[in-house]
């Protein structure tokens, strides 16, 4: 590989990485909001 | 990793979780109670971030000239410095809500302390994956047990001991008290993984933020380098938000599973306790 392949691996790593681990929290916050009764479901 | 299955939650009732999960006590908003982790500030927050983002994009890989001494590899600087310094204020944090809850003993701070671990150490990972690209264009290898990347390691495995103790099954103040204890320590590592290149001689090249940010970098460089940071804070501070929201939800549902049990086996134990008060007619 040449220089830019690993710059381009490393910025699309990075968001990659940060896009998947903020859709999962999205979802599991989606998820078990429809658990929680809606008198729970609060906070900051 | 994560904190939203807690083995063995509090007791239910009106005071489950050490007194903060009486509905409203951490409200600050008011209607309709939203089916998502999503409010005004994250609303904000995101598209600041995202906005962000673009530009970094822009100015990172495409306005942003090559560095005199670090060439094209500067750009992976871009997103290496950034990460790192989100990972580091996150562990900061996690230190603090680690005290806090050893101080206050409530679930606010435990929460706080174990969220932000858990995106520290996404950022730190990231950060050891961009040094290691970096090492492999500059030092021909992606990583060499010199004194920066040993401490890091290091700093890396103590996260994820960190977040591994959260899921050993135990109740809740145990699992708190036991994390909180690794966070305080763990913090003490960032220093020390910070003064490596000036303390032992190794491949790594000096500080490159808090102070001795490459002194040459001028215009568009500095600009992106600062822009970098502040993207990455933004992020960080999103993030925050939804997965701590995302913890105390978990907490709350763990919490509906129990009453749904306990319901559940009275329900069970009605028609028995029927029996036994109909016993001897029934058994004639």
């Amino acid at each position: 590989m040449n220089d830019t392949a690993y710059i381009v691996a490393a910025w699309a790593g990075t968001f990659a990485a940060v896009g998947l681990y903020a859709l999962s929290v999205i979802r599991r916050g989606r998820r078990l909001s429809r658990i929680v009764p809606e008198d729970q479901r609060r906070w900051l | 990793m994560t904190v939203d299955n807690p083995p063995t939650p509090a007791p239910p009732g009106p005071d489950a979780s050490s007194g903060t999960s009486r509905p409203g006590r951490w409200v600050g908003a008011s209607g309709p109670v939203p089916d998502n982790t999503g409010s005004r500030i994250t609303r904000i927050l995101g598209v600041a971030t995202l906005l962000g983002m673009v530009a970094l994009v822009v100015l990172g890989l495409l306005v942003s000239p090559a560095d005199a001494q670090l060439g094209e590899t500067i750009r992976i600087l871009y997103m290496h410095v950034p990460t790192v310094s989100a990972a580091y204020l996150a562990f900061v944090i996690t230190a603090i809500g680690s005290v806090m809850y050893l101080w206050k003993r409530t679930e606010f701070w435990d929460l706080l302390a174990a969220s932000s671990a858990e995106i520290g150490v996404l950022f730190f990972g990231l950060t050891i994956f961009n040094g290691m690209l970096w090492g492999k264009i500059t030092w021909g290898v992606f990583w060499r047990w010199e004194p920066r990347l040993t401490t890091t390691a290091v700093l890396f495995l103590t996260y994820l001991g960190y977040l591994a103790v959260r899921q050993i099954p135990n109740d809740t103040r145990t699992r708190g008290t036991l994390s909180a204890i690794i966070g305080i320590m763990a913090v003490v590592n960032i220093p020390i993984v910070h003064k490596a290149v000036d303390w032992w001689r190794g491949l790594h090249q000096e500080k490159t933020i808090f102070g001795t940010v490459n002194p040459d970098m001028r215009g568009t460089q500095l600009f992106t380098a600062y822009l970098g940071l502040a993207v990455f804070m933004l992020l960080f501070a999103w993030l925050l938000i939804h997965r701590f929201r995302v913890a105390w939800l978990a907490e709350r549902a763990a919490d509906v599973g129990i009453d749904a049990a306990i319901t559940e086996r009275r329900a069970e134990g009605v028609p028995a306790a029927a029996d036994r008060t109909t016993g001897p007619e029934g058994a004639s």
